[in-house]
């Protein structure tokens, strides 16, 4: 590079504007290649650098747990689409005949389980007792068996699972359209706004959650209306935290304050500059609260507030199995295995995206 | 440090007074009132009003309930069981429930913690496989999971212990419950006693206790554990949030009768006197029990106790 004209020591105090500068210098094509490039430049093909969504990619696929997870929660999303469709049963049909049968599926039953059959307990002492065959309902399948209004438990159970799949989105959508706002826009601002939000998340925080819930239920009908308000009242919470921190990381950095100086505005800063940095945590922290969220519908159904009846969902299934569950115990055991895998396998799958997208958090 | 406890002190009596006023307006809200009588003359209600002082501005009203719940007078309950006071239908509950939760916290911390420091000194062994096995299990299962199946198996098949609760052997019908309630403690205080304790062991003054010929039971209380244990106070107020829940839950399912089945059945039946009073009851045990882990906290990490003494 090399100047058009050299400055006079008379010119030196007058100051240049950018486009008198760019005018005074003539580019050439060289000037912007590196000098020597040959003989330093070594790219390690071996542990070549690779993007953070590629290597979280690869650090999930590792890990057999989560993959796992991910086919249980899929196989599990399919059953509660196809599941009520696959017998000639609805989940809100009563056939009062056919009350309590116990499960009996084709094919299986020739191996002696899930057979139709259950042993009744008496003082007296225990007896096998078929309703199928003393009934002579030789074509009839209740492949979960019925419930004491004569339900089908199949229908049934896929149902509530996806009442259990509703509550999940529900509680992704409410961490990312409350929590990652407010914790967001908490941690940036700073000063008197963060001050005044931050307040406001410690009174929320210090209710129990308990309270919050059964009070909300009080004033409103149960149903799924109030379960997603209960749910929006505190399962964003947590989130707000993590985003707000990792704002705090980051808000100071080289990269927002560039931003910031070529004129961009705080909302294009927040959410275009820092959002994508900072998605890792966030995604891992929003796993978090699906087995938490699914876990408060089952909790609500079982103290008598989830969705009203003929409506089922697993934790209502579990609840009124419970009333007796000692005589027929099958009527529990299937909506307590759905339950028990879904909350399992999310978990499982949290970890291994927290493992995948953060890896230094590992072993919290 | 001063400084410290005065501000948590101050932000929680915010959140109850916050809690309380909540609990008087739904109050107010509330359909029924104790005068909903058809054979009241208009009169006799507005003397009623009058003695009770239901007639006085609403500010006045909200101080004396406040005044009024400082003395343990909750009120009576409408439905449950007509006209008794609440704090007698609280009398013999409170200290079934204490009890439970206590034996939950004890066991749950005493396992949680052998476990955690088995699979700490033993890492990578099948002690370490068990420990992460157990907190995954434990963290993921609601406790209701485990109620019904030692319900089942060990109360209702094998009949080792009774299945429904029994007043007159307290111990023996609270072994099932404990086990189920603690099963979240057990899961969580393993899993941050192992990963803190990991920490530990891999330090630097650790090497140097140890090159100084620190050895045995002395190396793991004195050095090893004293700062282990600092990040396990932190999980106190979850674990607390969990034990609360999963009462109500574990009540109803063994027929205890203590606080949390009383909830369970208050809000089935529409008691909203009893519900309140006893949402405000949960509120002030987590509340003092959120500030105490707070000063706890700020007491033993020294990084927060002097902080205040640099202001």
């Amino acid at each position: 590079m090399k100047k058009k004209k050299e400055q006079s020591a008379g010119n030196a105090a007058r100051v240049l504007s950018v486009e008198e500068y760019l005018s005074q210098i003539d580019f050439r094509e060289d000037d912007f290649e590196f000098q020597h490039k040959d003989g330093f430049e070594h790219i390690d093909t071996n542990f070549a650098s690779q993007g953070y969504w590629k290597e979280a990619l690869v650090r999930f696929r590792k890990s057999k747990g989560a993959m796992f997870s991910l086919i249980c929660i899929l196989l599990l999303t399919l059953m509660a689409f196809v599941g009520p469709g696959m017998n000639e049963y609805t989940y809100d049909q009563q056939i009062t005949v056919n009350q309590n049968m116990a499960p009996r599926v084709p094919g299986l039953e020739k191996l002696g389980i899930l057979d139709g059959s259950e042993t009744m307990r008496t003082s007296t002492g225990s007896k096998e007792i078929n309703y199928y065959e003393s009934n002579q309902l030789e074509d009839t399948w209740y492949w979960f068996g019925s419930d004491s209004f004569g339900r089908d438990l199949w229908t049934r159970t896929w149902m509530g699972t996806r009442i259990s799949l509703y509550v999940a989105i529900l509680a992704v959508i409410i961490d990312l359209a409350f929590g990652l706002t407010y914790g967001m826009v908490s941690g940036y601002f700073g000063g008197r706004t963060d001050m005044v939000m931050q307040r406001i998340v410690e009174v929320l925080n210090s209710i129990p959650y308990l309270v919050t819930v059964t009070l909300l239920l009080l004033v409103m009908k149960p149903g799924l209306l109030s379960i997603t308000f209960a749910l929006m009242f505190s399962g964003w919470l947590g989130m707000s935290r993590i985003a707000r921190a990792e704002v705090l990381k980051l808000k100071e950095q080289e990269y927002v304050l560039a931003s910031r100086t070529l004129g961009a505005k705080s909302l294009w800063i927040i959410f275009k500059e820092i959002l994508p940095n900072i998605f890792g945590p966030l995604i891992t922290q929003t796993m978090f609260s699906i087995p938490h969220a699914i876990f408060t519908e089952a909790f609500l159904a079982f103290i008598g507030l989830g969705v009203p009846e003929p409506l089922a969902s697993l934790g209502s299934l579990i609840s009124s199995g419970y009333q007796n569950f000692t005589s027929h115990p099958y009527m529990i055991v299937f909506p307590l295995l759905v339950m028990g895998l879904l909350m399992l396998c999310f978990n499982m799958l949290a970890d291994g995206l927290r493992d995948a997208l953060d890896p230094k958090m590992k072993d919290m | 440090m001063k400084k410290y406890i005065g501000k948590r002190l101050a932000i929680s009596l915010v959140t109850l007074l916050i809690v309380i006023f909540v609990l008087f307006l739904l109050l107010q809200l509330m359909p029924g009132s104790p005068f909903n009588d058809e054979r009241l003359s208009q009169e006799q209600i507005a003397v009623m009003s009058e003695k009770y002082g239901l007639d006085q501005p609403v500010t006045v009203q909200f101080f004396r309930y406040v005044k009024n719940l400082c003395k343990g007078d909750f009120g009576v309950s409408y439905v449950i069981s007509k006209d008794t006071s609440i704090s007698v239908l609280l009398e013999n509950r409170v200290p079934i429930s204490f009890g439970i939760g206590g034996e939950a916290v004890a066991f749950g911390a005493v396992i949680g913690l052998i476990l955690g420091i088995l699979a700490a000194l033993k890492h990578n062994s099948w002690w370490d496989t068990l420990c992460t096995f157990i907190s995954v299990i434990g963290v993921s299962l609601p406790s209701y999971v485990f109620a019904l199946a030692l319900a089942y198996f060990v109360g209702f098949k094998a009949q080792w212990l009774p299945l429904l609760y029994d007043g007159k052997q307290f111990f023996a019908s609270s072994v099932m419950p404990m086990i189920a309630l603690s099963m979240f403690t057990v899961a969580t205080v393993a899993r941050f006693t192992r990963t803190s304790l990991l920490e530990v062991l891999d330090s630097e003054y650790m090497l140097l206790a140890e090159s100084k010929g620190i050895t045995g039971p002395t190396l793991m209380l004195r050095h090893a554990m004293r700062n282990a244990l600092i990040p396990i106070v932190t999980v106190l107020a979850p674990l607390v949030v969990d034990l609360m829940i999963g009462s109500l839950v574990i009540e109803k399912i063994f027929s205890i009768p203590g606080i949390g089945s009383l909830m369970v059945t208050a809000i089935q039946s529409n008691d909203y006197n009893v519900t309140i009073t006893l949402a405000f009851i949960y509120s002030v045990m987590y509340i003092a029990l959120m500030l105490i882990v707070d000063i706890v906290y700020g007491i033993i990490d020294p990084r927060i106790r002097l902080a205040g003494k640099t202001d």
